[in-house]
Protein backbone atom coordinates (compact mmCIF):
# COMPACT_ATOMS: atom_id res chain seq x y z
CA UNK A 1 0.00 0.00 0.00
CA UNK A 2 1.29 3.25 -1.33
CA UNK A 3 1.41 6.25 1.27
CA UNK A 4 0.25 9.18 -0.16
CA UNK A 5 1.22 12.32 1.69
CA UNK A 6 0.56 16.09 0.66
CA UNK A 7 3.68 18.37 0.49
CA UNK A 8 2.21 21.84 1.12
CA UNK A 9 -0.69 22.67 -1.42
CA UNK A 10 1.31 22.24 -4.39
CA UNK A 11 2.67 19.09 -4.19
CA UNK A 12 1.80 15.69 -2.91
CA UNK A 13 4.06 12.71 -2.00
CA UNK A 14 4.10 9.07 -2.95
CA UNK A 15 5.74 6.81 -0.07
CA UNK A 16 7.24 4.31 -2.12
CA UNK A 17 9.77 2.87 0.56
CA UNK A 18 11.68 3.07 3.80
CA UNK A 19 15.19 2.24 2.80
CA UNK A 20 17.70 3.20 0.13
CA UNK A 21 18.41 0.06 -0.93
CA UNK A 22 17.73 -1.50 -4.97
CA UNK A 23 14.22 -3.29 -4.54
CA UNK A 24 13.09 0.10 -3.22
CA UNK A 25 14.88 2.19 -6.14
CA UNK A 26 13.10 -0.42 -8.57
CA UNK A 27 9.62 0.40 -7.24
CA UNK A 28 10.36 4.00 -7.06
CA UNK A 29 11.01 3.95 -10.69
CA UNK A 30 8.46 1.61 -11.63
CA UNK A 31 5.68 4.34 -9.86
CA UNK A 32 7.79 7.27 -11.74
CA UNK A 33 7.26 5.38 -15.25
CA UNK A 34 3.74 4.68 -14.48
CA UNK A 35 2.94 8.47 -13.73
CA UNK A 36 4.99 9.57 -16.54
CA UNK A 37 3.38 7.77 -18.90
CA UNK A 38 -0.05 8.23 -18.24
CA UNK A 39 -0.39 12.15 -17.19
CA UNK A 40 -2.91 13.97 -14.67
CA UNK A 41 -4.22 17.32 -15.68
CA UNK A 42 -2.75 19.85 -13.43
CA UNK A 43 0.61 17.71 -12.53
CA UNK A 44 3.41 20.40 -13.94
CA UNK A 45 6.34 17.46 -12.78
CA UNK A 46 7.16 14.32 -11.10
CA UNK A 47 10.16 13.76 -9.36
CA UNK A 48 11.80 10.54 -7.96
CA UNK A 49 13.79 10.22 -4.81
CA UNK A 50 15.21 7.34 -2.82
CA UNK A 51 12.29 6.32 -1.35
CA UNK A 52 9.42 9.46 -2.62
CA UNK A 53 8.30 9.90 -5.74
CA UNK A 54 6.69 13.84 -5.58
CA UNK A 55 4.05 14.94 -7.67
CA UNK A 56 4.14 19.03 -8.21
CA UNK A 57 0.92 20.36 -9.40
CA UNK A 58 -0.93 23.83 -10.30
CA UNK A 59 -4.25 23.98 -8.09
CA UNK A 60 -5.44 26.04 -10.99
CA UNK A 61 -5.09 23.84 -14.05
CA UNK A 62 -6.29 20.35 -11.64
CA UNK A 63 -9.81 22.60 -11.61
CA UNK A 64 -9.43 23.55 -15.10
CA UNK A 65 -9.62 20.03 -16.33
CA UNK A 66 -12.13 19.27 -13.80
CA UNK A 67 -10.92 18.77 -10.21
CA UNK A 68 -13.40 19.81 -7.24
CA UNK A 69 -12.26 23.03 -5.52
CA UNK A 70 -12.95 21.96 -2.56
CA UNK A 71 -11.32 18.48 -2.57
CA UNK A 72 -8.23 18.58 -4.97
CA UNK A 73 -6.15 16.43 -3.25
CA UNK A 74 -8.39 13.79 -2.96
CA UNK A 75 -9.11 13.78 -6.94
CA UNK A 76 -5.02 13.91 -7.66
CA UNK A 77 -4.73 11.04 -5.29
CA UNK A 78 -7.23 9.23 -6.34
CA UNK A 79 -5.60 9.49 -9.69
CA UNK A 80 -2.07 8.62 -8.45
CA UNK A 81 -3.45 5.73 -7.49
CA UNK A 82 -5.34 4.25 -10.55
CA UNK A 83 -2.43 4.66 -12.33
CA UNK A 84 -0.32 2.75 -9.62
CA UNK A 85 -2.71 0.22 -9.81
CA UNK A 86 -2.63 -0.61 -13.38
CA UNK A 87 1.29 0.56 -14.37
CA UNK A 88 2.47 0.52 -17.86
CA UNK A 89 3.73 -3.05 -19.01
CA UNK A 90 7.58 -3.42 -17.51
CA UNK A 91 9.24 -3.07 -20.89
CA UNK A 92 12.90 -4.69 -20.38
CA UNK A 93 14.34 -1.68 -19.02
CA UNK A 94 17.62 -1.05 -20.75
CA UNK A 95 19.93 -0.30 -17.79
CA UNK A 96 22.53 2.50 -18.99
CA UNK A 97 25.80 1.74 -17.99
CA UNK A 98 28.34 4.75 -17.90
CA UNK A 99 31.71 4.52 -17.85
CA UNK A 100 33.33 7.08 -15.98
CA UNK A 101 36.97 8.04 -15.86
CA UNK A 102 39.16 9.00 -13.04
CA UNK A 103 42.22 10.13 -11.72
CA UNK A 104 43.12 9.39 -8.20
CA UNK A 105 46.78 11.10 -8.51
CA UNK A 106 48.20 13.72 -6.25
CA UNK A 107 46.10 16.92 -5.41
CA UNK A 108 42.94 15.25 -7.28
CA UNK A 109 42.43 13.30 -4.35
CA UNK A 110 43.46 15.09 -1.40
CA UNK A 111 41.46 12.66 0.78
CA UNK A 112 42.63 9.21 -0.77
CA UNK A 113 45.40 8.48 1.86
CA UNK A 114 42.91 9.07 4.60
CA UNK A 115 40.01 6.64 3.38
CA UNK A 116 43.33 3.78 2.77
CA UNK A 117 44.45 4.51 6.19
CA UNK A 118 40.90 4.29 8.03
CA UNK A 119 39.97 0.91 5.63
CA UNK A 120 43.88 -0.16 6.52
CA UNK A 121 44.73 -0.41 3.33
CA UNK A 122 47.11 1.16 0.74
CA UNK A 123 45.66 4.02 -1.52
CA UNK A 124 46.45 1.68 -4.56
CA UNK A 125 43.75 -1.42 -2.37
CA UNK A 126 41.76 1.88 -2.25
CA UNK A 127 42.14 3.09 -6.02
CA UNK A 128 41.47 -0.80 -7.00
CA UNK A 129 38.05 -1.37 -4.98
CA UNK A 130 36.34 2.12 -5.86
CA UNK A 131 36.91 1.14 -9.19
CA UNK A 132 35.84 -3.03 -9.20
CA UNK A 133 32.71 -1.57 -7.54
CA UNK A 134 29.09 -1.80 -9.39
CA UNK A 135 27.35 1.38 -8.68
CA UNK A 136 23.61 3.00 -9.11
CA UNK A 137 22.64 6.46 -9.32
CA UNK A 138 19.53 6.54 -6.60
CA UNK A 139 18.72 10.14 -7.40
CA UNK A 140 20.09 12.92 -8.61
CA UNK A 141 19.93 16.00 -6.49
CA UNK A 142 22.26 18.55 -4.23
CA UNK A 143 23.52 20.23 -7.42
CA UNK A 144 22.60 20.72 -11.01
CA UNK A 145 23.71 16.51 -12.20
CA UNK A 146 25.21 15.41 -8.83
CA UNK A 147 24.39 11.66 -8.53
CA UNK A 148 23.94 10.07 -5.11
CA UNK A 149 25.22 6.39 -5.81
CA UNK A 150 24.98 3.43 -3.80
CA UNK A 151 27.05 0.40 -4.25
CA UNK A 152 30.12 1.70 -2.25
CA UNK A 153 32.25 -1.50 -0.57
CA UNK A 154 31.58 -1.43 3.04
CA UNK A 155 35.58 -1.24 4.24
CA UNK A 156 35.58 2.36 1.75
CA UNK A 157 32.95 4.29 4.00
CA UNK A 158 34.39 7.09 5.48
CA UNK A 159 32.64 9.70 7.42
CA UNK A 160 32.07 13.32 6.33
CA UNK A 161 34.37 16.22 7.32
CA UNK A 162 33.36 17.41 10.36
CA UNK A 163 33.90 20.72 8.68
CA UNK A 164 33.10 21.12 4.84
CA UNK A 165 35.04 22.54 2.28
CA UNK A 166 34.29 25.92 1.03
CA UNK A 167 34.60 25.09 -2.39
CA UNK A 168 35.35 21.37 -3.90
CA UNK A 169 36.50 21.28 -7.83
CA UNK A 170 34.38 20.30 -10.17
CA UNK A 171 34.39 16.74 -11.29
CA UNK A 172 35.84 15.69 -7.79
CA UNK A 173 34.54 11.90 -6.85
CA UNK A 174 34.20 11.80 -3.00
CA UNK A 175 32.79 9.24 -0.64
CA UNK A 176 30.54 10.76 2.75
CA UNK A 177 29.52 7.87 4.72
CA UNK A 178 28.19 5.16 2.79
CA UNK A 179 27.65 7.35 -0.47
CA UNK A 180 29.66 8.09 -2.62
CA UNK A 181 29.06 10.67 -5.59
CA UNK A 182 30.01 13.41 -8.00
CA UNK A 183 30.70 16.92 -7.54
CA UNK A 184 29.60 18.75 -10.98
CA UNK A 185 30.20 22.36 -9.86
CA UNK A 186 32.46 24.17 -7.73
CA UNK A 187 30.86 23.90 -4.67
CA UNK A 188 30.67 23.83 -0.95
CA UNK A 189 30.90 20.26 0.27
CA UNK A 190 31.82 17.84 3.27
CA UNK A 191 33.09 15.03 1.19
CA UNK A 192 36.09 13.23 1.29
CA UNK A 193 37.67 13.71 -2.10
CA UNK A 194 39.73 10.33 -3.78
CA UNK A 195 39.92 11.80 -7.34
CA UNK A 196 38.23 13.83 -9.98
CA UNK A 197 36.71 13.05 -13.21
CA UNK A 198 37.54 14.98 -16.31
CA UNK A 199 33.74 14.40 -17.50
CA UNK A 200 31.11 17.45 -17.39
CA UNK A 201 28.30 16.17 -15.38
CA UNK A 202 26.33 18.89 -16.14
CA UNK A 203 25.46 19.89 -19.48
CA UNK A 204 22.95 22.89 -19.65
CA UNK A 205 23.09 23.19 -23.76
CA UNK A 206 21.89 19.24 -23.45
CA UNK A 207 18.83 17.07 -23.61
CA UNK A 208 19.23 15.80 -20.26
CA UNK A 209 21.33 18.30 -18.89
CA UNK A 210 23.32 16.15 -17.31
CA UNK A 211 25.14 13.35 -17.66
CA UNK A 212 24.07 10.87 -14.93
CA UNK A 213 20.43 10.00 -14.47
CA UNK A 214 18.38 8.47 -11.50
CA UNK A 215 18.57 4.43 -12.82
CA UNK A 216 21.50 4.55 -14.51
CA UNK A 217 24.73 2.51 -13.22
CA UNK A 218 27.95 3.22 -13.32
CA UNK A 219 31.56 2.26 -12.98
CA UNK A 220 34.89 3.77 -12.51
CA UNK A 221 38.18 3.69 -14.46
CA UNK A 222 41.29 4.69 -13.02
CA UNK A 223 43.27 7.41 -15.72
CA UNK A 224 46.70 8.69 -15.52
CA UNK A 225 47.08 12.43 -15.38
CA UNK A 226 47.70 12.46 -19.11
CA UNK A 227 44.66 10.84 -19.67
CA UNK A 228 42.66 13.30 -17.80
CA UNK A 229 44.27 16.45 -19.78
CA UNK A 230 43.86 14.45 -23.03
CA UNK A 231 39.56 13.66 -22.19
CA UNK A 232 39.15 16.93 -20.81
CA UNK A 233 40.91 18.55 -23.84
CA UNK A 234 38.15 16.47 -25.66
CA UNK A 235 35.20 17.59 -24.04
CA UNK B 1 18.70 48.85 -23.75
CA UNK B 2 19.21 49.48 -20.11
CA UNK B 3 22.65 50.56 -18.79
CA UNK B 4 23.26 49.08 -15.38
CA UNK B 5 25.35 51.98 -13.81
CA UNK B 6 25.16 50.98 -10.37
CA UNK B 7 23.71 46.89 -9.68
CA UNK B 8 22.86 47.51 -6.32
CA UNK B 9 23.28 44.81 -3.54
CA UNK B 10 21.68 41.75 -5.69
CA UNK B 11 20.04 42.56 -8.70
CA UNK B 12 19.39 39.36 -11.19
CA UNK B 13 17.00 38.87 -13.91
CA UNK B 14 14.37 36.40 -13.23
CA UNK B 15 11.26 35.29 -14.83
CA UNK B 16 8.78 32.38 -13.74
CA UNK B 17 11.74 29.80 -12.85
CA UNK B 18 13.10 26.78 -14.59
CA UNK B 19 10.66 24.06 -13.87
CA UNK B 20 10.60 20.51 -14.94
CA UNK B 21 14.36 19.53 -14.55
CA UNK B 22 14.12 18.99 -10.66
CA UNK B 23 14.92 15.25 -11.30
CA UNK B 24 18.49 16.39 -12.46
CA UNK B 25 19.06 18.55 -9.61
CA UNK B 26 18.26 21.33 -11.33
CA UNK B 27 16.25 24.24 -8.76
CA UNK B 28 13.58 26.05 -9.80
CA UNK B 29 14.03 29.26 -8.89
CA UNK B 30 12.74 32.70 -10.45
CA UNK B 31 11.31 35.33 -9.40
CA UNK B 32 11.40 35.10 -4.97
CA UNK B 33 7.92 36.47 -5.31
CA UNK B 34 6.14 35.60 -8.63
CA UNK B 35 2.97 37.36 -7.79
CA UNK B 36 4.77 40.55 -7.81
CA UNK B 37 6.77 39.63 -10.93
CA UNK B 38 3.65 38.83 -12.43
CA UNK B 39 1.44 41.85 -11.36
CA UNK B 40 4.46 44.46 -12.21
CA UNK B 41 4.48 42.05 -16.17
CA UNK B 42 1.05 42.93 -15.86
CA UNK B 43 0.89 46.67 -15.55
CA UNK B 44 3.12 47.11 -18.66
CA UNK B 45 1.11 44.78 -20.88
CA UNK B 46 3.51 41.44 -20.50
CA UNK B 47 3.07 37.77 -20.57
CA UNK B 48 3.39 36.51 -16.68
CA UNK B 49 6.72 34.54 -17.93
CA UNK B 50 8.34 37.96 -19.33
CA UNK B 51 11.79 38.61 -17.60
CA UNK B 52 12.03 41.20 -15.22
CA UNK B 53 14.50 42.23 -12.39
CA UNK B 54 14.53 41.76 -8.95
CA UNK B 55 16.39 43.49 -6.59
CA UNK B 56 17.42 43.00 -2.75
CA UNK B 57 17.96 45.46 0.07
CA UNK B 58 19.66 48.41 -2.45
CA UNK B 59 18.06 48.86 -5.53
CA UNK B 60 19.90 49.25 -8.96
CA UNK B 61 21.09 52.68 -11.29
CA UNK B 62 19.49 52.11 -14.38
CA UNK B 63 19.65 54.46 -17.85
CA UNK B 64 17.38 53.50 -20.51
CA UNK B 65 18.57 53.86 -24.37
CA UNK B 66 14.76 54.36 -25.37
CA UNK B 67 10.94 55.45 -24.31
CA UNK B 68 9.17 52.59 -22.95
CA UNK B 69 7.06 51.47 -20.21
CA UNK B 70 8.38 50.35 -16.72
CA UNK B 71 6.48 49.16 -13.53
CA UNK B 72 7.59 47.73 -10.26
CA UNK B 73 5.72 46.00 -6.99
CA UNK B 74 7.85 44.80 -3.79
CA UNK B 75 8.98 46.28 -1.17
CA UNK B 76 9.05 50.42 0.09
CA UNK B 77 11.89 51.14 -2.07
CA UNK B 78 13.07 55.38 -2.25
CA UNK B 79 12.50 55.07 -6.26
CA UNK B 80 13.43 58.05 -8.49
CA UNK B 81 13.08 58.88 -12.37
CA UNK B 82 15.88 61.86 -12.34
CA UNK B 83 14.51 63.75 -9.30
CA UNK B 84 11.18 62.57 -9.16
CA UNK B 85 9.58 60.03 -7.66
CA UNK B 86 8.93 56.38 -9.44
CA UNK B 87 5.62 55.45 -8.16
CA UNK B 88 5.06 51.72 -7.25
CA UNK B 89 2.17 49.25 -8.92
CA UNK B 90 1.29 51.49 -11.62
CA UNK B 91 2.67 51.82 -15.29
CA UNK B 92 5.51 54.55 -15.91
CA UNK B 93 6.74 56.28 -18.94
CA UNK B 94 10.11 56.41 -19.29
CA UNK B 95 12.04 58.67 -21.69
CA UNK B 96 14.91 57.60 -23.77
CA UNK B 97 18.19 58.62 -21.73
CA UNK B 98 16.42 58.97 -18.45
CA UNK B 99 18.21 57.30 -15.07
CA UNK B 100 15.78 55.36 -12.51
CA UNK B 101 17.39 55.25 -9.65
CA UNK B 102 16.00 52.85 -6.82
CA UNK B 103 18.05 53.48 -3.33
CA UNK B 104 17.31 51.45 -0.25
CA UNK B 105 14.57 49.49 0.68
CA UNK B 106 12.71 51.46 3.64
CA UNK B 107 10.90 48.79 4.58
CA UNK B 108 10.61 44.93 3.38
CA UNK B 109 13.48 43.97 1.66
CA UNK B 110 12.63 42.39 -2.25
CA UNK B 111 11.06 44.22 -5.55
CA UNK B 112 10.70 43.15 -8.83
CA UNK B 113 10.97 45.77 -11.78
CA UNK B 114 9.42 44.78 -15.00
CA UNK B 115 9.85 47.01 -18.55
CA UNK B 116 7.32 46.85 -21.31
CA UNK B 117 8.44 43.59 -23.69
CA UNK B 118 10.47 42.01 -21.17
CA UNK B 119 14.13 41.61 -20.36
CA UNK B 120 15.95 39.62 -23.56
CA UNK B 121 18.57 37.36 -21.94
CA UNK B 122 18.74 33.72 -24.13
CA UNK B 123 16.05 31.08 -22.58
CA UNK B 124 18.18 28.24 -20.78
CA UNK B 125 16.20 25.19 -20.42
CA UNK B 126 13.20 26.82 -21.07
CA UNK B 127 13.74 29.75 -18.68
CA UNK B 128 15.76 33.47 -18.42
CA UNK B 129 16.08 33.38 -14.42
CA UNK B 130 19.66 33.69 -13.27
CA UNK B 131 20.81 30.87 -11.80
CA UNK B 132 23.76 31.85 -9.72
CA UNK B 133 25.23 28.31 -8.29
CA UNK B 134 25.21 26.75 -12.28
CA UNK B 135 26.24 30.16 -13.78
CA UNK B 136 23.48 30.29 -16.06
CA UNK B 137 20.41 31.51 -17.41
CA UNK B 138 20.18 35.56 -16.76
CA UNK B 139 22.66 37.66 -17.94
CA UNK B 140 25.48 35.10 -18.09
CA UNK B 141 24.71 33.05 -15.30
CA UNK B 142 25.55 36.32 -12.50
CA UNK B 143 23.86 39.03 -10.62
CA UNK B 144 24.26 42.47 -12.61
CA UNK B 145 27.37 44.16 -12.29
CA UNK B 146 28.11 48.05 -13.63
CA UNK B 147 28.56 48.48 -16.79
CA UNK B 148 26.17 45.94 -18.10
CA UNK B 149 23.91 46.37 -20.99
CA UNK B 150 20.25 44.71 -20.46
CA UNK B 151 18.83 43.93 -24.17
CA UNK B 152 14.67 44.44 -24.17
CA UNK B 153 12.27 42.19 -26.51
CA UNK B 154 9.97 44.84 -28.08
CA UNK B 155 7.15 45.77 -26.27
CA UNK B 156 3.11 44.34 -26.89
CA UNK B 157 0.87 47.29 -28.57
CA UNK B 158 -1.22 47.65 -25.40
CA UNK B 159 1.93 49.24 -23.88
CA UNK B 160 2.41 51.58 -26.75
CA UNK B 161 -0.50 53.12 -26.53
CA UNK B 162 -0.34 53.81 -22.74
CA UNK B 163 3.09 55.26 -23.89
CA UNK B 164 1.37 57.23 -26.46
CA UNK B 165 -1.82 58.37 -23.65
CA UNK B 166 0.53 59.47 -21.10
CA UNK B 167 2.81 61.57 -23.67
CA UNK B 168 -0.10 62.67 -25.39
CA UNK B 169 -1.85 63.82 -21.34
CA UNK B 170 1.52 64.93 -20.26
CA UNK B 171 1.95 62.29 -17.43
CA UNK B 172 4.09 59.85 -15.95
CA UNK B 173 2.42 57.73 -14.90
CA UNK B 174 -0.87 56.21 -14.82
CA UNK B 175 -3.40 57.49 -12.27
CA UNK B 176 -4.91 53.46 -11.91
CA UNK B 177 -2.72 51.34 -9.50
CA UNK B 178 -2.58 47.31 -9.44
CA UNK B 179 -0.92 45.79 -5.85
CA UNK B 180 -0.08 42.42 -5.89
CA UNK B 181 -1.01 42.39 -1.88
CA UNK B 182 -4.31 43.47 -2.51
CA UNK B 183 -5.08 39.80 -4.32
CA UNK B 184 -6.66 37.08 -3.63
CA UNK B 185 -7.43 37.22 1.03
CA UNK B 186 -4.09 38.97 2.33
CA UNK B 187 -3.33 37.55 5.99
CA UNK B 188 -3.04 39.17 8.88
CA UNK B 189 0.17 41.45 9.20
CA UNK B 190 2.35 39.34 10.51
CA UNK B 191 0.73 36.52 9.67
CA UNK B 192 1.68 33.37 7.35
CA UNK B 193 -1.03 30.65 7.07
CA UNK B 194 0.23 26.83 6.50
CA UNK B 195 -0.67 23.28 6.40
CA UNK B 196 1.00 20.10 8.24
CA UNK B 197 3.80 19.00 6.66
CA UNK B 198 4.48 15.15 5.73
CA UNK B 199 6.78 14.97 9.17
CA UNK B 200 4.14 16.30 11.28
CA UNK B 201 3.63 13.49 13.13
CA UNK B 202 7.58 12.72 13.65
CA UNK B 203 7.49 16.12 16.34
CA UNK B 204 6.19 16.34 19.80
CA UNK B 205 3.38 17.31 20.72
CA UNK B 206 4.91 20.64 22.57
CA UNK B 207 6.62 21.02 19.51
CA UNK B 208 3.40 21.08 17.24
CA UNK B 209 1.39 23.52 19.45
CA UNK B 210 5.03 25.78 20.08
CA UNK B 211 5.35 26.15 16.21
CA UNK B 212 1.73 27.51 15.78
CA UNK B 213 2.21 29.43 18.88
CA UNK B 214 5.46 31.79 18.79
CA UNK B 215 6.07 34.72 16.99
CA UNK B 216 9.27 33.48 15.30
CA UNK B 217 12.05 35.92 14.30
CA UNK B 218 13.57 36.23 11.34
CA UNK B 219 17.79 35.76 11.51
CA UNK B 220 20.28 36.94 9.21
CA UNK B 221 20.73 33.56 7.73
CA UNK B 222 18.10 34.15 4.99
CA UNK B 223 18.57 33.99 1.22
CA UNK B 224 16.91 33.10 -1.99
CA UNK B 225 17.08 29.24 -0.96
CA UNK B 226 15.25 29.96 1.87
CA UNK B 227 15.20 31.88 5.83
CA UNK B 228 16.37 30.27 9.02
CA UNK B 229 13.93 31.44 12.03
CA UNK B 230 14.59 31.81 15.87
CA UNK B 231 12.53 30.88 18.49
CA UNK B 232 11.83 27.66 20.81
CA UNK B 233 13.37 24.74 19.98
CA UNK B 234 11.42 22.46 17.92
CA UNK B 235 11.69 18.66 18.90
CA UNK B 236 11.16 15.39 17.53
CA UNK B 237 9.37 12.40 19.32
CA UNK B 238 13.08 10.39 18.89
CA UNK B 239 16.01 10.48 17.09
CA UNK B 240 14.80 9.29 13.19
CA UNK B 241 17.12 9.75 10.26
CA UNK B 242 15.20 11.11 7.63
CA UNK B 243 15.73 9.95 3.92
CA UNK B 244 16.49 13.10 1.37
CA UNK B 245 13.26 13.91 -0.28
CA UNK B 246 11.77 16.54 -2.48
CA UNK B 247 10.87 19.83 -1.23
CA UNK B 248 8.99 22.52 -2.40
CA UNK B 249 8.90 26.55 -1.52
CA UNK B 250 7.16 27.07 1.59
CA UNK B 251 8.29 24.09 3.13
CA UNK B 252 9.47 24.33 6.77
CA UNK B 253 12.21 21.64 7.55
CA UNK B 254 13.68 21.90 10.77
CA UNK B 255 17.41 20.74 11.39
CA UNK B 256 18.89 18.87 14.31
CA UNK B 257 19.09 22.24 16.11
CA UNK B 258 15.20 22.55 15.79
CA UNK B 259 15.05 26.42 14.80
CA UNK B 260 13.01 26.40 11.39
CA UNK B 261 13.83 26.92 7.77
CA UNK B 262 11.45 28.15 5.71
CA UNK B 263 12.11 27.35 2.14
CA UNK B 264 12.16 29.82 -0.93
CA UNK B 265 11.90 29.18 -5.00
CA UNK B 266 16.22 29.15 -5.04
CA UNK B 267 15.43 25.58 -2.64
CA UNK B 268 17.74 22.88 -3.53
CA UNK B 269 15.25 20.03 -5.39
CA UNK B 270 15.98 17.73 -2.36
CA UNK B 271 15.66 18.15 1.18
CA UNK B 272 16.94 15.95 3.97
CA UNK B 273 15.31 17.69 7.32
CA UNK B 274 11.86 16.40 8.62
CA UNK B 275 9.17 18.56 7.25
CA UNK B 276 6.91 19.89 9.85
CA UNK B 277 4.75 22.07 8.05
CA UNK B 278 4.23 24.05 4.43
CA UNK B 279 3.53 27.54 4.17
CA UNK B 280 0.29 28.22 1.99
CA UNK B 281 1.58 28.93 -1.52
CA UNK B 282 0.10 32.43 -1.45
CA UNK B 283 1.76 33.31 1.62
CA UNK B 284 5.27 32.23 1.06
CA UNK B 285 6.05 35.51 -0.73
CA UNK B 286 5.97 37.23 2.98
CA UNK B 287 9.21 35.25 3.32
CA UNK B 288 10.79 37.07 0.64
CA UNK B 289 10.85 40.51 2.48
CA UNK B 290 11.69 39.79 6.22
CA UNK B 291 14.27 41.35 7.70
CA UNK B 292 16.30 39.93 10.65
CA UNK B 293 14.95 40.48 13.79
CA UNK B 294 11.10 40.56 11.81
CA UNK B 295 8.27 38.43 13.38
CA UNK B 296 6.46 36.24 11.81
CA UNK B 297 3.52 33.89 13.81
CA UNK B 298 2.11 30.66 11.48
CA UNK B 299 -1.44 29.97 11.40
CA UNK B 300 -3.00 26.71 10.57
CA UNK B 301 -5.14 25.68 8.26
CA UNK B 302 -6.53 23.34 6.11
CA UNK B 303 -5.13 21.57 3.04
CA UNK B 304 -8.53 22.73 1.16
CA UNK B 305 -8.35 26.30 2.69
CA UNK B 306 -4.89 26.44 0.99
CA UNK B 307 -6.14 26.11 -2.55
CA UNK B 308 -9.12 27.98 -1.91
CA UNK B 309 -6.86 30.77 -1.04
CA UNK B 310 -4.69 30.01 -4.33
CA UNK B 311 -7.65 29.60 -6.69
CA UNK B 312 -9.23 33.31 -5.31
CA UNK B 313 -5.66 34.71 -5.86
CA UNK B 314 -5.23 33.50 -9.17
CA UNK B 315 -9.24 34.38 -9.75
CA UNK B 316 -8.36 37.71 -8.82
CA UNK B 317 -5.01 38.15 -11.04
CA UNK B 318 -7.24 37.32 -14.18
CA UNK B 319 -9.63 39.76 -13.49
CA UNK B 320 -7.50 42.78 -13.17
CA UNK B 321 -5.97 41.49 -16.60
CA UNK B 322 -9.12 41.09 -18.21
CA UNK B 323 -10.16 44.50 -16.16
CA UNK B 324 -6.72 46.30 -17.19
CA UNK B 325 -6.90 45.19 -21.37
CA UNK B 326 -9.25 48.09 -22.64
CA UNK B 327 -7.98 50.74 -19.99
CA UNK B 328 -5.73 54.00 -21.00
CA UNK B 329 -3.58 55.69 -18.88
Amino acid sequence: MLLITPLGDMALQVQVGETIDEPTHRRVQAVWRALTAAPIPGVTEIVPAYTTVTVFYDPRLAVQAGAPPSNLFDWLAVKVGERMKNPPKAEKLKRRTVEVPVCYEGDFGPDLALVAKQARITPEEVVKRHGKADYLVHLVGFAPGFPYLGGLPGELETPRHAKPRMAVPPGSVGIGGKQTGIYPLATPGGWNLIGRTPLKLFRPAEDPPVLLRAGDRVKFRAITRDEFAKLEAEQ
Amino acid sequence: MISVLKPGLLTTVQDLGRPGFQQYGIVVGGALDALAARTANLIVGNSDAAAVLEMAQTGPDLRFAQDTLVAWCGADFEARLGPELLPRDRAVRVAAGETISFGFARSGLRAWLAVAGGIDVPLVMGSRSTYRRAGIGGHEGRPLVAGDRVKLLPPGDWAKQIVASLQSAKRRATAWTVRPETMGKPAAAGTVRAVRGPEWDWFTGEAQHVFFATDWQATREADRMGVRLEGPALELVKPREMISSPVNAGVVQVPAAGQPIVLLPSRQSVGGYPRLAAVAAVDVRRFTQLCPGDKVRFQEISLATAHELYLVRERDLNRVRTGLAPLTA
